[in-house]
């Protein structure tokens, strides 16, 4: 987006728009909440949820906007000065995570009515729709939000939003009550981690803002109270983010909720939870500090690497597609994680950018498979013979954005790979880049098998439909995966808009880029 | 450990610490342990209990009042007993420990304070008395909402469970996936 346009786009809106849009990127969203389950009938409260939701994005893209055209923005709430009073802190970092978030919060929602009234009993529409935009609230609110405890607030409100999104599957498939139970124990157990820690930061700083406690905590990491603080931070952002040995919760919850769920969730919740373990490591923790090196390269990147390959072999194994997706998820996540122990600002920046573009594809992917579920009820990777040739729209999205994930050139996925490859060329990480290219294998033979069954088998009998031999999903739920699948080749030829804040983000967390 | 406190001074110095780490670490095992779903959730809340309890703890400071502001002429200034609760963050006693032997003289154990960045008596004290600190108390109120509203989550969901499965136990709950898994496939 270029300033020009970004300026004339801001002095359309009135003032108190620009002012305090940082704030009702949050407070609209958390309201409407409550509205949506007052207006009692799926399709209204529906109807309404997509109102906010497109109001948000456009919100989002406000304070894009500028973002661009200031650099970072501080809005305090009630006037009160940051260190005493809550402060949200927008710059590049977490305008990546907003503009996920709202954009994908608003395409999953578009996308999802038709799926909805088919998996979700009507009674518990309404229900639904309030849930997703606490959810939605929540998400933006760790993102957006300077105050480390308000990180736990909303991490929490939109974690127990999720918890029901997730067992509202409980209809289809009862295995997502156990599904979002486990969830729940290990999502708790996780901001349990993270509130000690905050709490002991708070013991040795005495302050809660992010930017403070960075400043008081500048040069004290031989402390053992800052040091236990770290460990329960990552830990607990770790369970969130399923870092790989804490990951044992998403899959069920990604296979077994509602279709819309799944899509949101893979795009958005574990990308805000790696967004905060960014932030606390780098923004909070600074960089730099003696613990935090080792940390990186020794717990974290194998870490990285053990889900890059272990759970890429376990989705080889999988029968039911949407677990299969959920496992790649987690390997997915460990290219992230890679980019963020590499430690450079080339690494965290192709961490981010990987990020985004991973919101992308996997986003288009779940859309794709649950219109297959819509229409024929598809659900294991068997039963996908045949789809190319009826439903050839769904499909060709499906491939474009699977082309994505395993990293092919004229794709978006293509770009984060190639600059993990090359930040960790930089550092002389060449076991780095033997994983990631295991992974990418074993990630092109996950996804060629769903390609196979899609376009080499025939479709099985009672497929054909009518003269045309295609049933595609219904206009609303095919435009939004359209557009996701379009910005899977978009971002490749225009990486402008994600890199240009990756690396801003990169520069601002690492000053400078010197490892 | 500062020299010249015995241990037992130490530990009645962090009693309120050493009570935290057990009642942790009994409600995490409770969780991993139990197969029984219930079972699982109260041992949730005692782990979260745990740290409700850490964050009332370093709020306290020896001697200090109630955080409730009366006008200066009211307020009694703080007497400090050898009875006055004990708290201490050893971390924080380095710095803080010249400030509070002035707040509490007839305290013999210095290792008391939660005040925690080292400050002078002017930041401590308001109109001379000098109080708890109040953030932490309610941080913890936020905390105990949000556990209240996961543990009727997570018991809405074991009677979902019941519902559905007929069984809170998890080794039953696998042993019945693993049924409609191959019941699937056949």
């Amino acid at each position: 987006m270029s300033l020009a346009f970004a300026s004339d786009f801001l002095a359309v809106l009135p003032a108190w728009v620009l002012a305090h849009a940082a704030a009702l990127l949050v407070v609209t969203p958390l309201l409407s909440g409550p509205i949506a389950l007052v207006l009692s009938r799926g399709r209204l409260a529906w109807g309404w949820s997509v109102g906010i939701s497109i109001i948000t994005f456009a919100l989002a893209l406000v304070l894009l906007a500028q973002v661009q055209a200031h650099g970072s923005i501080m809005y305090a709430f009630g006037n009160w000065a940051p260190p005493l009073g809550i402060a949200y802190n927008v710059d590049a970092l977490n305008m990546l995570v907003l503009l996920i978030v709202a954009g994908m919060g608003a395409l999953s929602l578009i996308y999802g009515l038709p799926s909805v009234q088919k998996e979700i009993a009507p009674k518990d529409q309404a229900p639904f729709f309030a849930a997703y935009m606490l959810c939605l609230a929540g998400l933006m609110g760790v993102a957006i939000t300077g105050d480390a405890f308000n990180v736990f607030v909303f991490l929490e409100i939109s974690s127990i939003s999720t918890y029901i999104l997730v067992a509202m599957g409980g209809g289809k498939d009862r295995r997502a009550l156990t599904a979002s139970f486990n969830y729940l124990i290990l999502g708790t157990i996780g901001a349990t981690f993270f509130v000690i820690g905050i709490g002991l930061v708070y013991m040795a700083t005495g302050t809660l803002n992010m930017a403070d406690i960075a400043t008081q905590l500048h040069g004290r990491g031989d402390d053992r109270v800052v040091r236990a603080a770290f460990a329960f931070i990552i830990i607990g952002l770790g369970l969130k983010t399923a870092m790989f040995p804490l990951h044992t919760w998403l899959p069920g919850a990604y296979a077994y909720s509602p279709t819309v769920v799944g899509t949101f969730l893979a795009s958005t919740a574990t990308k805000v939870a790696f967004y905060a373990m960014v932030r606390f490591i780098f923004g909070v923790f600074s960089a730099g500090e003696p613990f935090d090196g080792a940390l990186l390269e020794l717990v974290l990147a194998p870490m990285a690497i053990a889900a890059m390959i272990i759970c890429s072999v376990q989705a080889l194994y999988q029968t039911d597609i949407r677990k299969l997706l959920a496992y790649s998820s987690v390997a997915q996540l460990g290219y992230m994680l890679l980019g963020l122990s590499i430690g450079t600002a080339a690494g965290l920046s192709a961490g981010l950018l990987h990020m985004f573009n991973h919101a992308l594809m996997k986003g288009a992917l779940f859309m794709a498979v649950g219109i297959f579920a819509l229409t024929y009820g598809v659900r294991k990777v068997q039963d996908m013979a045949g789809l190319g040739k009826t439903m050839p729209i769904t499909a060709a999205a499906f491939t474009v954005s699977g082309l994505s994930l395993i990293g092919m050139p004229l794709f978006a996925g293509f770009w984060g790979k190639y600059f993990l490859i090359m930040a960790a060329l930089e550092r002389g990480w060449w076991w780095a880049i033997v994983a990631l290219l295991i992974s990418s294998v074993l990630a092109i033979f996950y996804v060629g098998r769903m390609m196979e069954m899609m376009y080499l088998r025939p479709p099985p009998k009672g497929r054909r439909l009518k003269k045309t031999g295609m049933a595609e999903a219904p206009l609303l739920a095919l435009i939004p995966l359209l557009i996701v699948a379009l910005g899977n080749v978009w971002f490749f030829f225009d990486t402008s808009l994600p890199k240009g804040l990756a690396d801003t983000a990169a520069q601002m967390l690492l000053g400078g880029g010197a490892p | 450990m500062e020299s010249g406190i015995s241990f037992w001074q130490y530990l009645a110095g962090h009693f309120n610490y050493i009570v935290v780490i057990i009642l942790m670490m009994t409600g995490l095992y409770i969780v991993i342990a139990t197969g029984n779903m219930v079972k699982k959730l109260v041992g949730l809340g005692v782990f979260q209990t745990a740290v409700f309890q850490l964050y009332i703890t370093m709020g306290k400071v020896a001697g200090g009042q109630p955080p409730i502001l009366e006008s200066a002429h009211e307020s009694a200034p703080p007497e400090a007993s050898a009875a006055a609760v004990e708290h201490g963050a050893s971390q924080a006693v380095e710095q803080a420990s010249a400030a509070m032997a002035n707040a509490a003289p007839h305290t013999e154990i210095v290792a008391q304070a939660s005040v925690s960045i080292a400050q002078n008596m002017d930041d401590v004290l308001v109109n001379g008395v000098l109080y708890s600190n109040p953030l932490p108390h309610v941080l913890i109120l936020t905390a105990i909402v949000v556990g209240v509203a996961t543990l009727a989550v997570g018991l809405a969901l074991v009677v979902r469970i019941r519902e559905a499965y007929g069984t809170i136990e998890e080794d039953e709950l696998q042993e019945a996936h693993y049924q409609q898994a191959k019941g699937a496939s056949t």
